[in-house]
């Protein structure tokens, strides 16, 4: 009986042993970091853990006093107002690549400017928006002073204050847009020539032929816009820290505050939880419903 | 026909001059802000407010090391210089291996742990903050370096073993079966055949890490305590906290903040904007 050489054999034990060797970093680091603190939030959102007293059970207690509080309902309220910019970015990321696209010079100049915003971020940027915020003497309302429009007092009103954060994310505009010039540049001319030759104009170019080629590109954007505006934590804190009236309590700031400065880690984690539940969704439900208007390469 | 040119291309040019015409003016909405921030940087300290708009006549370059030293800015610029290297470092080092391990071995539950890897992307870091901080407090790791370095020696952000793994991929596995058969083994095969030839990933990874890393506040904020520890983000907030700072200052020290990031932009261009083209193309 010859020896026959199985998937099971040795050499591809070994094999696969190598491969789990490469990755074991990223699972030590899954475990501990990421699928861990998880399972943990999701345990001690039973609990009502404060940094004050060991935690004690308490069943859904957290999650049903998260559906009485009206903080919450404010949060998820500004949260979900704040997803504006979404479409808003997506359409003007789309327009100015665009833009960029037609055969113009200098386009690298433009590209560097326009991407400019994204590379600095954080405090520094808070700061500098804050400074352009400010009603009497911030650069916006000066500006519109001189063409004789009184200005809202954006941070400091609470009809404004999602808007000027919704601005303030317009103004980071040029990574989505570079993704989108990629994608355009992909885009085989012939297909525009032959459209040409049919009598197409720009609509119709732009709607039979830009457009589905775009939509993988366009649903990355989409769901990175949507998870990055779940996150938008750094810029709040430093400019508005949630006001004025929780005008601006966004979801995380809320769970930073539960957390952090009001010490219930119980009711924080029971928070986290449902903010990870509903991302989960939208992103599922993104995904779901991009079959419909996915255009694949055939 | 006006003027001896035709309507079609009066129509064209007519339009390129339009493009042209939204594209400065969005550029310089988009460029006034740093502009704005530098020219506030360099007024008189209590005179922002004089010729608003114009650059200041007499520069005050100054301000900036008088803004630096009213806090220990240099102390904290040390605290960011030694988290941010240690983190991209660590990131450049797990990130490489463990996109190395998606690629190109075989074992089972392969696919299916780079899809598990690839979903952490969507969680917000607050959802995991909170036992994160807990785990470093029983560790002893609060107001240490540790939380925010460490992490990134385990794979850090799963954005970079993406980006890595497809990088991977797209390097022909002749090259591999080549060093084989002279006796490479698969570790031999990562770094005599594959890191070689991802300097240009590498370098995207690197960028893109050190931006975010050197940006990074909640981090510091809930892992960092005492003052000589924080990082220049923690710093600048503290900065921006006390009371009757002048605006000209904190524009002055922000602006310092913000010019390593400015700077390496500049240098690295190209990689930049491979990195978000690829992201986005192969996402």
């Amino acid at each position: 009986m010859g020896k026959v050489v199985t998937k099971k054999s040795s050499y591809y034990r070994w094999r696969a042993r190598e491969g789990y060797l490469f990755i074991l970093p990223w699972l030590i680091g899954f475990c501990v970091f990421m699928g861990g603190p998880i399972v943990a939030a999701f345990l001690m959102g039973f609990t009502d853990w404060s940094m004050f007293k060991p935690p004690g059970f308490v069943g859904v207690a957290n999650y049903l006093k998260i559906v009485q509080d009206s903080f919450f309902w404010q949060s998820l309220k500004v949260t979900c107002i704040y997803l504006l910019n979404v479409p808003i970015n997506l359409a003007l990321g789309l327009f100015l690549a665009l833009l960029l696209n037609q055969n113009i010079r200098g386009q690298g100049i433009y590209r560097t400017i326009f991407y400019l915003p994204s590379v600095t971020s954080g405090v520094a940027v808070a700061i500098l928006w804050l400074w352009i915020f400010m009603p009497d003497i911030g650069l916006i309302n000066n500006l519109l002073s001189k063409v004789g429009i009184e200005g809202p007092l954006w941070l400091m009103s609470e009809r404004w204050v999602i808007p000027a954060f919704i601005i303030l994310s317009m103004w980071s505009v040029g990574g989505m847009m570079l993704i989108y010039l990629g994608g355009l540049q992909g885009i085989p001319t012939s297909l525009y020539e032959a459209a040409i030759m049919d009598g197409a104009n720009f609509w119709k170019k732009f709607l039979h032929i830009t457009l589905p080629i775009l939509t993988p590109i366009l649903l990355f954007n989409l769901i990175m816009s949507v998870i990055g505006s779940f996150q938008i934590f750094t810029t709040v804190f430093i400019m508005t820290r949630g006001g004025p009236n929780y005008g601006s309590l966004f979801y995380v700031l809320y769970i930073y505050f539960n957390a952090f400065e009001w010490f219930k880690l119980g009711y924080a984690s029971a928070l986290a939880i449902i903010l990870f539940l509903i991302i989960l969704g939208a992103t599922v439900f993104i995904f779901r419903s991009s079959a419909k208007w996915m255009y694949y390469e055939k | 026909m006006i003027f001896g040119i035709s309507s079609a291309k009066l129509q064209k040019k007519v339009s390129k001059f339009l493009v042209y015409l939204l594209l400065t003016a969005g550029g310089v909405i988009v460029a006034f802000p740093f502009y704005w921030m530098l020219s506030t940087a360099l007024k008189v300290p209590g005179q922002e407010f004089a010729s608003f708009f114009l650059f200041p006549r007499n520069p005050q370059w100054i301000n900036f090391v008088k803004g630096w030293t009213i806090l220990p800015f240099t102390r904290w610029l040390w605290n960011t210089v030694i988290i941010t290297g240690g983190s991209v470092a660590g990131q450049i080092l797990s990130g490489s291996l463990i996109a190395f391990g998606f690629a190109r071995t075989k074992f089972r539950g392969r696919d299916f742990l780079f899809l598990v890897c690839l979903s952490s992307l969507m969680i917000p870091f607050q959802v995991t903050m909170v036992p994160q901080f807990i785990l470093f407090k029983h560790l002893g790791w609060l107001d240490t370096f540790k939380p925010l370095i460490v992490p990134f020696f385990f794979g850090g952000n799963p954005f970079f073993i993406f980006l890595l793994r497809q990088f991977f991929l797209a390097i022909p596995s002749e090259l591999d079966q080549a060093a084989r058969i002279d006796g490479c083994g698969t570790f031999g095969v990562f770094t005599r055949i594959v890191l070689p030839l991802s300097k240009p990933a590498l370098g995207i990874v690197a960028i893109f890490s050190f931006m975010w890393r050197w940006n990074d506040f909640l981090g510091p904020l809930i892992f960092l305590n005492s003052t000589k520890k924080y990082t220049l983000a923690l710093g600048l907030r503290f900065f921006r906290g006390q009371l009757h700072v002048e605006w000209t200052y904190l524009m002055a020290v922000s602006f310092l903040v913000v010019i390593p990031c400015l700077i390496l932009f500049f240098i690295a261009q190209r990689y930049y904007i491979q990195g978000i083209v690829m992201s986005g193309i192969k996402g």
